[in-house]
C-alpha cells in the first residue's frame, strides 16, 4: 500500500450506476420511515378520490318524455349519441335536402344569403315553440351549404362545403376535420359559390367568389363509401352560448338557434336517378342540439333551407344538448391531493436543512447532484404511484356514478384513457419533483411549499373559478399548471363554440403541449437547484 | 500492510461575511492516537471539520483525508466516520431507520446497523423515535453512525456534550480503544477537562488558527516546570526557610504550597535541618486544563489587543 492512499477495510469497488442505486435506496428508506409522510400520501389519494367523486360529481338529472309522460331520473334520461367514424360522440342534426348520387359526380351551388335566429338563454319550455322569443342574428358556427354523406344514418361519414356565420367558407368532413376557405360572410353583394365532387372515395371541395374562378379548399378520403351516396343542400345552427363575465367567474346561458340559407343556381353532374329533392330533419331527437323545426322551400330557381342543430364532435359543457361529462371529470379533486404531495415532497428536502441532517446526507454522499437526483427520483416515483392509484380509483368509481346519474360520458379511445390516467400520475410526479427542487433552492418548508402551490395549484384554481377565461388561459399557458392539460380527453375543436375553462375540463394548450410546459419548469427548477446546491455551503 | 489513516489540513482560510472564521488553519491528525481539537467557542473547530467533510468550501487551502479530498471518496463513511451534530436527526425516524439509510448509502448491509447499535449500547431503544432521545443517547447514536463504515479515521465534534458521568467514562474508554486499534481519532472540545486522560495529542486553536500542536505528556511536563508541592502545618516557618534557600513559594489555596527553583530533595533537606514538620512533599502535578490555560494565556492577551486599540 503506497503512502498517502487510504484503503478501506470494507472493499469499495462499485461503479457509478450501483452507487446511484445505493443513494436511491437510502433516500427511499428515509421516505418510508417517516410515518407522517406515508400517511400524507394515503390522504392525498383519499382526498383526490373523495373530492372528485362525491363533492364535484353530484348532480341530479331528471327528464320527461312529453308533457304527460312519467318523470324519469338518472340513467333513464341519458340519450344515445351517434358515434362518428373516429369513435367520438358527435352531434349529427341538420335539415337535409337530398338526392341519391350514383357513382362519381358533382354538385355546384350559389349561396345568396345566410340569416338566422338565436335565443339568449334558457331551454325551451315543454310545448313552447322553440322559435318563440328568439332574436335575429346568425350564430358564428351556423352552417349551410353542400353535403355528401354515405347515408342518413347518424354518425355516417360525410364531407361538406359550407358558408358559416362568422368563420367564412369551410370544408369539413367526418365531424372533426375542418379547413378554412374564403373568408367573410355571405351578403347580397358577396355571394359564395360552392362545389363538391366525388371521385371514388375522394371528395373534393371548391369555393369561388364569382362562379368562374374556383379554388380547391380540401380533399377528404372517405373510406368504404358506397356507390350510391346521399348528396344535396343542408342548413344547421348549433346551441348558442353567451358567456357573461361576472364579479366571480362568468355565467353561461345557452339556447338553440336556427340558420336559413338561400341557394340558387343548383347544378348537378353525374347520375342523379331520383330527379327530385327530398327534405328531412336529420337526427332531431333528445340528443340533438337542434329544434327539429327545419324546412325547405322552392321559389323558381331558388331553394331556401332552414335548419337547426350541428354536425360536429360532441363536447362537454354548455354547448352540449343534454348533460355530458368527460372521462377525466372524476379527477377534479386532483388539485387537493396535489397539495398534500407537494407539501411532503418539499419537506423531504427542507426538513434536512431545518434539522442539520443535510450535512449527514452530504457527508454520506458528497456528490450533491446525485443526492438531488436520488431525492427527486424517490419523491417522483412515490408521487407517480399516488397519482396512478388515485386516478384509477377515482375513475373506476366516478364514471359509473356519473352514468347512473344520467350524465353521458363522452367516449374516448383506450389510448386516450391510458394517456389521461398515466398522464395524471406523471403530473403528480412532476409536481413532486418541482417541490423537491424548490426545497433545495429555498431551504425552508414554508417558502418552498408556498412557492410550488402558487406555481401549480393556485393558477389552476384561479382559472377554474374567479378569473375571466382569457386571463385564466394565459396562466394555464405560462405557469407549471399548464401540465393539467394532460388530463383533457376531448380536444378543443376550433369549429365548436364552447367555453374553454378548466372548470369545463378545457385547457388552452393541447395535452402534450401543456405537459411540456410543466416539464420545462421542472427542468429549470432542477438545474437551478443543482447549481445552488453545489455552490452553497451545506 | 500499512495503511495511512491521516487528516491533513493545510492553510485553510474562510470568511463568513465580515467574520474571519479560519485564518490559515494547518495541522495533521496521526493514526493510533486521540487528537484533541481544543479551543474556545468560535475558534473555528466546527468550520474546520465541515471543510474536511467537503460541506463548506474554503476560500483558500485544502483538507485531505488519507491524501484525497473527502468528496472524491465513493463511500466516504468507510474511510472517515464523523459526528458533527448529535441533534441532526429526523425526530419521527427511529434510531435503527436512521442508521439503515446511512448503511444503504454506503453499500453496507443491514446487519452492520445492529452491530453498531450494540456497540453504542442502543439496541434496547433502537426502534424508538429518535425525537424522544436524551442528548446523551443522541451522542451515542451519532457515534454509532460514525462507526457504521468501520472507518480508519473518526472525527467527532463535541462528543462529550450532554453525556452523564457514566457516559463520559464510556466515551473516553471508547475513544481510547479506537486509537489502540490504530485508528486516527480527532475529537473537538471547548472544555480541556473533558479530554483529560483521553487525548494523546492536542491541537489548540484560537481565532481560526493553530495556537499549539503538541503531545499531551510533553505539555504536562513543561507546565509542571519542576515545581514541588508541600503540605505543612508550619507554613510561615517553611516559607521563611525556603525563601532564604533561594526558592519562590506561592500558596495554593487548598492549604498546600507550591515551590519553584528548588528540587524536591533540597526542600526536604532544608525543612529537616530546622525541624519544620511536613506531611507531604511531591512533584507538582498540573491538570490538563491548567496547562491549557497557561498555553492559551498568550493567545488571550493577543486577543485583547485590538480592543485596547479602539478604546478611547
Amino acid at each position: 500500500m503506497s503512502s498517502g492512499v487510504l484503503a478501506p477495510r470494507r472493499p469499495d469497488l462499485r461503479p457509478d450506476r450501483v452507487r446511484f442505486a445505493q443513494s436511491l435506496r437510502a433516500e427511499w428508506v428515509k421516505f418510508r420511515t417517516v410515518r407522517g409522510w406515508v400517511i400524507a400520501m394515503v390522504v392525498a389519494i383519499l382526498i383526490t378520490v373523495f373530492l372528485g367523486i362525491f363533492a364535484a360529481g353530484n348532480v341530479n338529472i331528471g327528464c320527461q318524455n312529453g308533457p304527460n309522460g312519467p318523470v324519469l331520473t338518472g340513467k333513464a334520461c341519458t340519450p344515445k349519441y351517434p358515434i362518428g367514424p373516429g369513435g367520438e360522440a358527435v352531434s349529427d342534426s341538420y335539415y337535409f335536402v337530398r338526392q341519391p348520387l350514383a357513382g362519381n359526380g358533382s354538385i355546384t351551388v350559389r349561396v345568396a344569403a345566410l340569416t338566422g335566429l338565436h335565443g339568449g338563454g334558457g331551454r325551451i319550455a315543454t310545448g313552447q315553440s322553440p322559435l318563440a322569443g328568439m332574436t335575429t342574428g346568425v350564430v358564428p358556427w351556423a352552417k349551410a351549404g353542400l353535403i355528401l354523406t354515405s347515408s342518413t344514418r347518424l354518425g355516417s361519414p360525410y364531407a361538406a362545403m359550407m358558408v358559416t356565420g362568422a368563420h367564412g367558407v369551410r370544408m369539413q368532413y367526418n365531424y372533426t376535420h375542418d379547413t378554412a376557405g374564403l373568408p367573410g360572410s355571405v351578403t347580397a353583394g358577396s355571394p359564395r359559390w360552392l362545389r363538391v365532387t366525388r371521385s371514388g372515395d375522394r371528395i373534393s371541395g371548391y369555393d369561388s367568389a364569382d362562379g368562374r374562378h374556383w379554388t380547391l379548399v380540401g380533399t377528404a378520403r372517405l373510406t368504404g363509401l358506397p356507390t350510391t351516396v346521399q348528396a344535396g343542400l343542408f342548413a344547421t345552427s348549433p346551441i348558442y352560448t353567451v358567456s357573461t363575465p361576472g364579479a366571480i367567474g362568468s355565467t353561461n346561458q345557452s339556447g338553440p338557434s336556427q340558420a336559413t340559407a338561400v341557394f340558387d343556381d343548383v347544378s348537378l353532374r353525374g347520375s342523379w336517378p331520383a330527379r327530385t329533392w327530398t327534405g328531412d330533419n336529420v337526427g332531431n331527437g333528445p340528443a340533438s342540439a337542434g329544434t327539429g323545426f327545419g324546412y325547405f322551400r322552392r321559389s323558381g330557381a331558388a331553394v331556401t333551407v332552414s335548419g337547426s342543430g350541428d354536425i360536429a364532435p360532441l363536447v362537454a359543457g354548455p354547448a352540449a344538448a343534454s348533460p355530458t361529462s368527460t372521462f377525466e371529470q372524476p379527477l377534479a379533486g386532483l388539485f387537493a391531493g396535489l397539495i398534500a404531495v407537494v407539501v411532503v415532497a418539499a419537506m423531504f428536502f427542507t426538513t434536512e436543512y431545518r434539522r442539520g441532517l443535510i450535512r449527514t446526507t452530504l457527508a454520506a454522499d458528497p456528490r450533491r447532484g446525485r443526492v438531488l437526483a436520488a431525492k427527486a427520483v424517490v419523491c417522483g416515483a412515490v408521487a407517480f404511484v399516488v397519482g396512478l392509484v388515485a386516478a384509477v380509483i377515482a375513475i373506476s368509481i366516478g364514471l359509473p356514478r356519473q352514468r347512473n346519474q344520467g350524465s353521458y360520458v363522452l367516449p374516448v379511445t383506450t389510448v386516450t384513457e391510458v394517456r389521461v390516467i398515466v398522464g395524471t400520475a406523471a403530473l403528480v410526479a412532476l409536481a413532486a419533483v418541482l417541490a423537491v427542487a424548490a426545497g433545495a433552492i429555498l431551504r425552508r418548508s414554508a417558502a418552498a411549499v408556498t412557492a410550488v402551490i402558487v406555481a401549480i395549484v393556485l393558477p389552476f384554481l384561479l382559472a377554474a373559478t374567479v378569473l375571466p377565461v382569457s386571463a385564466g388561459a394565459w396562466l394555464l399557458r405560462l405557469t407549471p399548471a399548464a401540465g393539467f392539460a394532460i388530463e383533457q380527453s376531448i380536444p378543443n375543436y376550433p369549429q365548436v363554440s364552447n367555453v374553454l375553462s378548466p372548470a369545463q375540463g378545457s385547457y388552452p394548450l393541447p395535452p402534450w403541449g401543456g405537459f411540456a410546459v410543466l416539464c420545462a419548469w421542472v427542468a429549470v427548477a432542477l438545474a437551478t437547484a443543482y447549481v445552488l446546491l453545489r455552490r452553497r455551503d451545506a | 500492510m500499512t495503511v495511512e489513516a491521516t487528516i491533513e489540513v493545510t492553510g485553510l482560510r474562510k470568511r463568513f461575511g465580515s467574520a474571519l472564521a479560519l485564518d490559515g488553519m494547518s495541522f495533521t491528525v496521526q493514526p493510533g492516537q486521540v487528537t484533541g481539537f481544543v479551543g474556545p467557542n468560535g475558534a473555528g473547530k466546527s468550520t474546520t471539520m465541515r471543510v474536511i467533510l467537503g460541506l463548506d468550501a474554503p476560500d483558500d487551502g485544502h483538507a485531505l483525508v488519507g491524501g484525497r479530498p473527502y468528496a472524491s471518496l465513493p463511500h466516504p463513511m468507510r474511510y472517515l466516520g464523523s459526528l458533527l451534530d448529535a441533534g441532526a436527526l429526523q425526530p419521527s425516524r427511529s434510531a435503527r431507520a436512521h442508521l439503515l439509510w446511512l448503511a444503504y448509502s454506503q453499500g453496507l448491509a443491514a446487519h452492520r446497523v445492529d452491530e453498531v447499535l450494540e456497540q453504542a449500547g442502543l439496541t434496547a431503544v433502537a426502534r424508538r423515535r429518535a425525537g424522544g432521545y436524551s442528548l446523551g443517547m443522541r451522542q451515542r447514536l451519532g457515534v454509532a453512525a460514525a462507526m457504521l463504515g468501520d472507518p480508519l479515521i473518526l472525527m467527532l465534534d463535541e462528543p462529550f456534550n450532554g453525556l452523564d458521568p457514566e457516559g463520559i467514562v464510556w466515551m473516553r474508554g471508547f475513544l481510547r480503544s479506537l486509537a489502540r486499534q490504530g485508528r486516527a481519532v480527532l475529537v473537538s472540545s471547548h472544555l480541556m477537562s473533558e479530554l483529560e486522560d483521553t487525548a494523546d495529542h492536542l491541537v489548540v486553536v484560537g481565532r481560526g488558527k493553530v495556537v499549539a500542536d503538541t503531545g499531551v505528556a510533553a505539555l504536562l511536563a513543561a507546565a509542571a516546570g519542576g515545581r514541588v508541592t508541600l503540605r505543612t502545618a508550619s507554613a510561615p516557618a517553611a516559607v521563611r526557610l525556603l525563601n532564604r534557600a533561594g526558592a519562590t513559594v506561592t500558596a495554593n489555596g487548598d492549604g498546600a504550597l507550591t515551590i519553584s527553583g528548588l528540587p524536591a530533595e533540597r526542600v526536604v533537606a532544608v525543612l529537616s535541618h530546622d525541624g519544620v514538620p511536613f506531611s507531604e512533599v511531591s512533584g507538582h502535578r498540573v491538570t490538563l486544563e491548567q496547562a491549557y490555560l497557561d498555553l492559551t494565556k498568550e493567545a488571550v492577551e493577543f486577543r485583547a489587543e485590538p480592543a485596547r486599540e479602539v478604546a478611547p
